[in-house]
């Protein structure tokens, strides 16, 4: 039996027809075609799909379609301004070149922009742990890590405590 | 101009402008925007989903696979099996990442008589949904007699163990055994007489290793879409590390003229040799081709990745190694027996020639055997072959270095390999960067500092990787506003659209931003080979150097008839074109050469003298006394890139390599039941390194200058994962006195050296005496 699900996409309402077996993870990628939001592992442990629900962090092939009715989603398409000008995360990533492949980005900029969003001035500890969840088999995580501490000095002026 | 075989001249002394720079990628906005397209994102209307029915055994005969029940569910497209297969001949080709029979390739994909490990495809299916495939799945029967499984070199070489390859019989240095085994081949490289040499020896070590199987870890599953038109015409997305690669596998397999297919690059997730060989495209043809032309789309999931790709060769080992009082290698002995899979192909031609590279020995043999077993058929991995059998090396060379009381770096400058000396193969060094290397770490802070804490230990450790050349063929167009666009077909995995435009740039003085590369098609150059060796940069770059010189030759010409005067009149300035009397900026002089015809270039290259690449690793380490746990304190790599044509990709190489040389040395293995039976096939309990298991990766690049490349470089992907599990046993030992014999050295293991050591008793992780 398939339901109308409605929820808010990167700012715009949504109302996607689905099935209760499937993911959020699918009816971004498959129905909606939003594809920056990837799929590593399906069973959480990649963070490639990693999105926003309602400002919070979680893998979207954990996460039911249905189980987002009246809710509001932030993927990778959504962190640029409409304009186009990149957030300050997406800008650092590519100043800092850390991304290789690139198929772990949209999971770590999703991650990176929880971490700064609760913690804006994070130290290099708290940055690893909290990007613990998202696997980059390409970087050695080096760049990546400079790149969100780069971001939370920049916009952040105070000293992190350590 | 240059010639492909030699360049006319050596840059590297010469100040360059772009090379050495560190602009954004020419495709970073679509990789942090989400609109890059990567293999699984290719959607195609009216695609047709597919999905591949795997063995659960990992030994079995097909006695009978029945997918009548399958193709009558509503839905489905079609069904496939072996027998859709064009029968396959015996005939040895270059194929993928390596020289085999067709045949084994063709029952790689599509099981034939017998499954041959856990994982292996037997059938696929293509339906209106996901849904419905996966269904259909269920109801394939097939009817297997179970045989007994064969798991490690060790008992695959046991008398009286069961045949897995059918009729397989060695060819042993140059010789076919007369009867079968499941030895697929053994090759050997000597010099000098070896029992002469350890008889010189104050001091041999002989230690025996085991590695075991890792997989290349790319994040992005395997994926493809492919159409087959009815007049036998087809296109297929593929993310791949070399689209030509592709289209001659399926070519082959499938027994289709090259010129009908056309293979488009997507993105690709990474690769690391492992998105070489062909999983799913000849599969999708044959599925499209049965259900009536549509496309269809197949899509691996992260189980079917481990159970079914790559891995890289486990491997079971044997080095022995004599130095005298000063410290001189006086012989050296490895024997390397490396788990292939279920087909012949494991690393271990390469894996020889890596064994003792970094040193200068007069007298060596090394003996590799290709060896079956009833795991998934070996795939590349970056410098294939090459850390397992440093591993053991380096970690007798500390031994050896340790018993003289030597300093382990000294050790290695006084048996370094340099211009001239001998690889294990006995072919001589050209130019080569080891020493700078290894002296470049001695001078590090990290390296000279003193070691703080307790239950902490300091490893070093070097690798050689030969690098590779190979074919890339790519054309310019100079557009009439000063623009170039550049068309490749080099699949950029870690930003070498970047670093072949910037040679480019810098050969036809311009800027980087004037520069437009694209990674073309089948169709649109002519080939190129794979993105692996670390060749891409070296090659493709070479290629991006010489059009570059052929567009200036060709708008000096024009310019010179336009203005007419000679050629020779008229001398580059500043990124423009000057005569006596005149000059005009780059821009300009594109106007009046594309004036009255279009202005395209095409080059095809394919430059031998590669240049080997080198490393030297420092790293600490601390050891849980309770846990067994080994945390990366601190962690420093030096590399030779012979030239740095964008320094910050070249560390993220070199970071890259180190992580997964962690993940090998301290976690990654594949866990297996006495059944053949993968027990850790996902990434929860496929442990890959996270951003908490690693420090920063300290790095430092040594540049000595490649002759064999116009600026001088060097291939960089590889030679970097060699060292690292090496250099953490040597820390390891240093922390806890214990000397590990088999990765990874995992909390378990470590923990049950320390508990033996304490007990009196051999761990299991211990190092064998040989
Ligand atoms: S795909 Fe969701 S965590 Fe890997
Ligand atoms: S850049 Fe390739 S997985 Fe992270």
């Amino acid at each position: 039996m398939k339901s109308v699900v409605e929820f808010t996409l990167n700012g715009e309402g949504r109302a996607v027809l689905c099935e209760p077996r499937q993911t959020l993870l699918e009816i971004l990628r498959e129905e909606i075609r939003l594809t920056g939001t990837k799929e590593g592992c399906s069973n959480g442990n990649c963070g490639a799909c990693n999105v926003l629900l309602d400002g919070v962090l979680v893998n979207s092939c954990l996460i039911l379609a249905v189980e987002v009715q009246g809710r509001s989603i932030v993927t990778v398409e959504g962190l640029a301004r409409p304009d186009g000008t990149l957030h300050p995360l997406q800008q650092a990533f590519l100043d800092h070149a850390a991304l290789q492949c690139g198929v772990c980005t949209p999971g770590f900029l999703l991650s990176a922009k929880a971490l700064l969003d609760e913690k804006p001035n994070p130290t290099e500890t708290e940055v690893r742990y909290w990007l613990a969840g998202n696997l980059c088999r390409c970087t050695g995580y080096d760049k990546i890590v400079r790149a969100v501490l780069d971001v939370a000095r920049s916009s952040a002026p105070s000293t992190p405590t350590r | 101009m240059s010639s492909t075989s030699s360049p006319s001249s050596v840059l590297v002394e010469t100040p360059l402008r772009v090379v050495g720079t560190r602009p954004v990628r020419p495709d970073g906005i679509e990789k942090v925007n989400g609109r890059a397209l990567y293999g699984a994102d290719v959607q195609l209307p009216g695609a047709l989903q597919g999905r591949v029915l795997r063995s659960p055994h990992a030994h079995a005969r097909i006695r009978r696979i029945d997918t009548s029940a399958a193709a009558a569910l509503p839905g489905v497209r079609a069904v496939i099996t072996a027998r859709d297969l064009p029968p396959a001949p015996d005939r040895v080709e270059e194929m993928g990442d390596r020289t085999t029979s067709l045949r084994y390739v063709t029952d790689n994909l599509l099981a034939s008589e017998k499954v041959l490990y856990q994982g292996h495809a037997v059938a696929a299916v293509a339906a209106t949904s996901d849904a419905i495939a996966e269904a259909a799945l269920a109801l394939i029967q097939v009817d297997y007699e179970l045989l007994p499984v064969v798991m490690t070199a060790g008992a695959a070489l046991a008398p009286g163990a069961p045949q897995i390859l059918p009729g397989l019989r060695a060819e042993r240095m140059g010789q076919r055994d007369p009867q079968p085994s499941n030895l697929a081949s053994m090759v050997r490289h000597e010099r000098g007489d070896l029992e002469a040499g350890f008889r010189r020896a104050k001091v041999v070590i002989d230690r025996r290793f085991r590695t075991e199987t890792v997989h290349q870890g790319y994040i992005e599953p395997h994926a493809t879409t492919a159409i087959c038109q009815p007049d036998g015409q087809v296109t297929i997305w593929a993310t791949t590390q070399g689209i030509f690669s592709v289209r001659s596998q399926i070519a082959a397999v499938l027994q289709i003229p090259l010129a009908h297919i056309k293979v488009i690059p997507t993105e690709i997730g990474g690769g690391f040799g492992g998105k070489i060989t062909v999983y799913l495209e000849p599969l999708a043809v044959v599925l499209s081709r049965k259900a009536g032309s549509l496309p269809v789309r197949l899509v691996m999931s992260r189980t079917e990745v481990l159970t079914s790709t790559g891995p890289t060769a486990g491997s079971d080992i044997r080095i022995r190694m004599g130095a005298d009082a000063s410290g001189k290698l006086t012989a050296a002995h490895a024997e390397l027996y490396y788990e292939a899979g279920a087909f012949p192909g494991s690393p271990v031609g390469a894996a020889l020639v890596v064994s003792f590279a970094p040193y200068a020995c007069a007298t060596m043999r090394v003996d590799g055997y290709d060896v079956i077993v009833n795991r998934p058929r070996s795939a590349a991995y970056r410098a294939p072959g090459g850390t397992n059998v440093a591993f053991g090396v380096e970690s007798v060379v500390d031994e050896l270095a340790a018993a003289l009381s030597i300093d382990p770096i000294e050790f290695r400058l006084r048996n370094g390999v340099k211009e001239g000396d001998l690889r294990p193969n006995n072919e001589p060094y050209a130019r080569i960067g080891h020493l700078e290397c290894l002296r470049a770490l001695q001078q590090t802070e990290h390296y000279r500092s003193p070691l703080t804490g307790r239950n902490r230990g300091r490893g070093v450790a070097c690798g050689a990787w030969g690098n590779w050349g190979g074919q890339s063929s790519a054309t310019a167009a100079l557009n009439a506003d000063g623009s170039v666009s550049l068309n490749t077909a080099s699949t950029d995995i870690g930003g070498s659209r970047a670093s072949i435009a910037m040679q480019l740039a810098e050969s036809l003085g311009i800027s980087y931003e004037q520069v437009k590369p694209r990674i073309g098609d089948t169709d649109s150059v002519s080939h190129n080979d794979v993105t692996g060796g670390s060749r891409t940069t070296f090659a493709t770059g070479w290629a991006a150097y010489e059009l570059g010189q052929k567009i200036a030759a060709e708008m000096t010409a024009r310019l010179a008839a336009a203005w007419k005067i000679s050629a020779e009149a008229i001398t580059r300035k500043s990124g423009g074109f000057a005569s006596g009397t005149q000059a005009v900026d780059f821009a300009e002089a594109a106007r009046i050469a594309c004036d009255d015809e279009p202005l395209m270039v095409s080059v095809t290259v394919n430059p031998k003298l590669y240049g080997a690449g080198f490393s030297a690793q420092c790293v600490d380490v601390e050891v849980d006394p309770d846990t067994g746990k080994v945390t990366i304190v601190r962690y420093t790599i030096v590399q030779d890139a012979g030239r740095a044509v964008h320094p910050s990709y070249v560390e993220g190489q070199m970071q890259g390599g180190v992580a997964q040389g962690v993940g090998w040395a301290l976690n990654e293995e594949y866990v297996y039941n006495e059944r053949g039976e993968l027990l850790n096939g996902s990434f929860l309990d496929y442990r890959m390194p996270t951003a908490c298991d690693l420090p920063m990766i300290e790095t430092v690049i040594v540049e000595v200058a490649n002759p064999g490349h116009p600026y001088g470089v060097r291939g960089v992907g590889e030679v970097n994962i060699i060292p690292p599990a090496g250099a953490i046993a040597n820390a390891i030992h240093q922390a806890t006195g214990l000397r590990m014999g088999a990765l990874p050295m995992s909390p378990p293991r470590v923990l049950s050296a320390l508990l033996a050591r304490k007990n009196g008793s051999k761990g299991c992780g211990a190092v064998s005496q040989g």
